[in-house]
């Protein structure tokens, strides 16, 4: 029974962790690659500079004296997803829209993504330095442990209030995303304009305000994943830049420009990494019994060394763009 | 542009670059002037090194059009391979089980290739389709599984013995030319299963490689000592303690030895410039050009557009791979965590952008002015900070805290704004890539 | 005065202009039909009337207001609407969908407009949960004209709407087309089956060059031994 708990623990809870901040940056990507035709680059760094917002505004809301029942970090979340959804705007308008208006290929717009990274790590480290800091300084981070003795387990689940909270809110938005895209008539309009831009645009779908809406969508759920990793983990200026490749192979899994693809792509990414990092001895310990004299499990019986986790991330994502990049679920939704 | 006549347009074009490579000439001088002739020539040495690796982004993107953003890939190939030939050699190791552990580990790794292979053949027999991809897979898995199982105690022993397998001792220039070779047998597979992919596609999965590469590297220890880092790397040139033992001073030790190792870093990006540069004069040139601008025109009329590109790709890389080969000489130390993508890849796409793609004489420009923009820009921003440190503390606000660390920051942000201006105002770079119309 | 109105139009991608002054003058109550040769500029014509490429010299009026170099989603709402040749549903989306698509612009109930467009398509609404990707050429070509229809449009341009479709379809089509003229939707169409169009046209324009080289009702055109010999194939 403590090997299932064991494998709940590290491998059920932290992959769905990991996935829900997957899914929420593979959204953004998708989205932007649907309406915009291109890979953009500086979403890790859009996720990195929420969590600085929601980090800066965390701080206001402490020094104000304002103590809250659910971690601060959360309660900022929504003004800090505005103000990050108005950075997007503003970045699309300053960056990306005078090159679009003169025509420029995809990979132009591509390396204009990556000055974009380059400029918001900068201002990052200008503002906030380079070292690492914590949305629980002053907080205490509430761990739940749910008591597993009535099944003859000695080990409790053990669970953060962070995640858990992070679970609810992925969950939501999920759902209200899928509302938006499926109900509203700008949602649609979306999904139209990703489909086909020139028919889009011939049935007089105001494009520029679909591209508008995908940039505030895109980075107030950056700021959501960036936030909930910062939560998680800890607030680095490099936080997502190392994370926005196994995101991209997320998105790419998922078929780039498709919203519930890049959900998928997002939890199979961080499920192939948990359990690739896994080490399997711990779950078939039992087994030590049952077989034969001198045929005992090596102690560490992992996939791959725990220092590779994110390659496995990167090698999904060479294999998916080579043997199908159009995404594992072709022909499902186009 | 389209108006003016082309005569005169390549008369402006050749008066500009003169221009802007003396402007060069003259921020080099002042760089020279203000922080002293010793840094100007590690600053100019590590921008000849550059040049050379901007030169190869060229071929790749200039010439064939080949998103290649795993640029950092192959300068810890080449830095890791010029450690290997060019490290004195580790008696340590060569006398213990290492070499024997590790011809089983190869030999594991053969057998498990061999299955591979096997899979890959057993259409012969009458397998096919979703069995034989289900052989395929099994096969790479048996032949991983294969592979750890040998060279998991192989790396555990001579980690624990021997700490890594050294060098070979030979000539560093040796060490740069297995730099480049080992990397073009890279990119040759890279290329192979990857140049099909659509541009933006090719980026993602380019910038995927070089992190698998990074990850592999900085990961092996037994090989690469990995973050434990190799030093001290010998130098093809006099080293400045070997001066100083010959009764230089500090200073003139100094300057004379990096004077060395620039003469045979120039020579090695003029002769590569050449060759280059005629290259794409002649008829190779134009077939590539051809199978950039329209490489549907260009396979329909018989050109093999894949097998050009994979030379391009492979070309291009090779000259990476000596270019950091040369740069982890030069620095004397190899250190895998020391490579990042922000100074070793997406710092030489800026070049190329700003200098040129697709002409040699601005990409090589272009590299000299964005290395100098790069290492000015920390000791600038620094005294901007000091003097607005002084400003704030006037009105009452304090000192500006880590203004150390700031300022080292800002030479990405500096870098940030240089390629957005590029891309906003000068998509063609600042010697754009002349096309000669045949008359 | 003329629903539309195109006065010597010249326009192109850049470059050399592909329309070397073009005009074109129908009412509500017309069929306007434009043959012509390859490479005359007929699509041209329909995509400079709806903004998506630039008119460097002339005017185009629509019920009196000039509108050159308007962009679609500021035509739409006055009463344009245009359907192009290829690429003119959205796949990934149903039918339905697709004809919601077509309403964008609109802000009122548009459940009376649907209803219009099944009864005028009734197999759109056997299949309007369905993706329109999955639809056969024919199928497709009804969303095309249904969404295109939504916006209660005056005017109606279609791009060769018979392209790619068996015989069956085409005369469907046809059939199709002039009973939504009858419902008081002006036509502009461009038509390869030159022949066959021009029988039902009241007003004929026969493009070459970027110009127009008759002007007639489309009778009068098919009558022409000229246009018959030039462009009608004997």
């Amino acid at each position: 029974m403590d090997e299932l708990i064991f494998f709940i623990n590290r491998v059920l809870i932290s992959g769905t962790v990991l996935g829900s901040i997957y899914a929420l940056g593979a959204i953004g990507i998708t989205l932007i690659f649907g309406i915009l035709r291109f890979a953009h680059f500086a979403h890790g760094d859009m996720m990195t500079m929420g969590a600085f917002i929601a980090f800066v505004l965390a701080g206001v809301l402490a020094s104000a004296g304002i103590v809250t029942p659910l971690p601060t970090g959360v309660v900022v979340l929504p003004v800090a997803m505005v103000l990050a959804a108005i950075i997007a705007l503003g970045i699309d308008k300053s960056f990306y829209a005078p090159l679009r208006q003169r025509g420029a290929r995809p990979v132009t717009l591509l390396i204009a993504s990556i000055g974009v990274t380059l400029m918001i790590q900068g201002v990052i480290r200008l503002i906030f330095g380079s070292g690492t800091r914590s949305f629980f300084a002053d907080e205490t981070k509430d761990i739940f442990r749910i008591d597993m003795s009535w099944a003859g387990a000695q080990r409790p689940i053990s669970v953060t209030e962070p995640q858990v909270i992070m679970f609810v809110v992925t969950a939501l938005l999920v759902v209200a995303l899928h509302l938006f895209l499926t109900r509203s008539r700008l949602g649609k309009a979306m999904r139209a304009m990703a489909d086909n831009a020139d028919l889009a645009q011939v049935s007089g779908i105001n494009t520029a305000l679909v591209v508008r809406v995908t940039w505030v969508i895109a980075g107030s759920l950056a700021c959501v994943a960036g936030t909930m990793l910062a939560l998680d983990v800890a607030l680095m200026p490099d936080l997502a830049f190392n994370i926005v490749l196994p995101i991209f192979a997320a998105a790419i899994v998922g078929g780039l420009g498709h919203a519930y693809g890049a959900i998928v792509g997002g939890f199979l990414i961080a499920f192939a990494e948990t359990l690739a990092v896994f080490n399997w001895t711990a779950v078939l310990r039992p087994l030590n019994a049952v077989l034969p004299e001198g045929m005992a499990l090596p102690p560490n019986l992992s996939l791959v060394p725990t220092e590779y986790k994110l390659t496995v991330a990167f090698i999904i994502l060479v294999i998916t763009l080579l043997a199908r990049p159009t995404g594992i679920f072709k022909g499902a939704s186009t | 542009m389209s108006a003016a006549s082309t005569g005169t347009g390549w008369d402006t074009s050749l008066r500009r670059g003169l221009l802007l490579f003396v402007a060069m000439f003259v921020m080099i001088v002042m760089v020279g002037m203000v922080q002293g002739t010793a840094s100007m020539l590690l600053i100019l040495t590590q921008a000849t090194a550059y040049a050379l690796i901007a030169l190869g982004l060229n071929i790749q993107w200039g010439y064939g059009g080949l998103f290649n953003f795993a640029i950092m890939g192959f300068l810890m190939v080449g830095g890791a391979s010029t450690v290997f030939l060019s490290y004195p050699v580790n008696t340590a190791f060569w006398d213990s089980d290492g070499p024997m552990l590790l011809g089983r580990a190869l030999v594991a790794l053969l057998i498990g290739l061999g299955l591979v292979m096997l899979a890959r053949q057993s259409r012969r027999i009458g397998i096919s389709g979703r069995i034989r991809t289900a052989l395929i897979v099994l096969a790479w898995f048996a032949g991983y599984v294969i592979y750890r199982s040998q060279i998991d105690p192989a790396a555990a022993y001579i980690e624990s013995t021997a700490g890594f397998i050294g060098g070979l001792g030979l000539h560093p220039v040796l060490g740069w030319a297995f730099g480049g070779l080992v990397s073009a047998v890279i990119a040759f597979f890279v290329g192979r299963i990857s140049l099909g992919l659509r541009t933006d596609y090719l980026a993602i999965a380019t910038i995927g490689i070089s992190e698998i590469i990074r990850a592999l590297i900085k990961n092996m220890d037994w090989l690469t000592r990995g973050t434990m880092t190799v030093s001290p790397m010998p130098w093809p040139t006099p080293l400045p303690q070997e001066l100083r033992a010959l009764g230089f001073t500090i200073q003139d030790s100094f300057i004379i030895a990096r004077l060395g190792f620039l003469a045979l870093t120039a020579l090695i990006l003029v002769g590569m410039f050449f060759f280059v540069q005629r290259a794409y004069g002649g008829p190779w040139g134009r077939m590539m050009r051809a199978i950039r601008d329209n490489h549907i025109a260009a396979a329909s009329m018989g050109k093999n557009v894949t097998g050009r590109q994979l030379e391009l790709f492979v070309l291009g890389s090779i000259l990476m791979g000596i270019g950091g080969a040369i740069l982890a000489t030069f620095t004397q130390i190899f250190d895998p965590s020391g490579y990042q993508p922000i100074n070793h890849t997406f710092m030489i796409w800026v070049m190329v952008i700003v200098g040129g793609a697709g002409n040699n004489w601005g990409v090589v420009l272009g590299a000299f002015l964005i290395y100098i923009v790069w290492v000015i820009s920390d000791p600038l921003a620094q005294l901007i900070f000091v003097n607005l440190s002084v400003l704030t503390q006037e009105l009452g606000w304090g000192a500006i805290p880590e203004i150390d660390s700031r300022a080292l920051q800002m030479r990405v942000f500096v870098l940030g704004v240089v390629i957005t201006i590029a891309l906003r105002y000068a998509p063609r770079g600042i010697l754009p890539e002349t096309v000669r119309r045949e008359a | 005065m003329a629903l539309i109105e195109l006065k010597h139009v010249v326009g192109g991608y850049g470059g050399a202009p592909i329309l070397n002054g073009v005009d074109i003058a129908i009412e509500q109550s017309d069929i306007g039909v434009i043959v012509g040769p390859n490479g005359a500029g007929k699509s041209t014509t329909l995509k400079a009337i709806f903004g998506l490429l630039k008119v460097m010299g002339g005017t185009i009026t629509f019920a009196g207001e000039e509108i050159t170099n308007s962009l679609p989603d500021r035509l739409v709402p006055k009463g344009l609407s245009f359907v192009p040749q290829e690429k003119n549903v959205f796949t990934s989306m149903t039918v339905e969908e697709n004809l919601e698509m077509g309403a964008f612009t609109r802000t009122d109930d548009f459940s009376d407009t649907m209803g219009w467009v099944y009864q005028m398509f009734p197999i759109l609404r056997e299949k309007r949960r369905q993706p329109a990707g999955e639809l056969s050429g024919g199928q497709r070509q009804m969303v095309a004209m249904g969404r295109a229809l939504m916006s209660k449009p005056r005017l109606l341009m279609l791009d060769e709407p018979s392209a790619g479709l068996s015989p069956r379809y085409v005369i469907e089509i046809f059939e199709t087309i002039v009973k939504i003229n009858g419902e008081g939707v002006g036509i502009l169409m461009v038509e390869q089956n030159a022949r066959q169009a021009l029988a039902f046209a009241s007003r004929g324009f026969v493009l070459a060059n970027g110009q127009n080289r008759f002007t007639g009702t489309g009778q009068e055109l098919i009558a022409d031994p000229e246009v018959a010999r030039s462009f009608l194939g004997g």
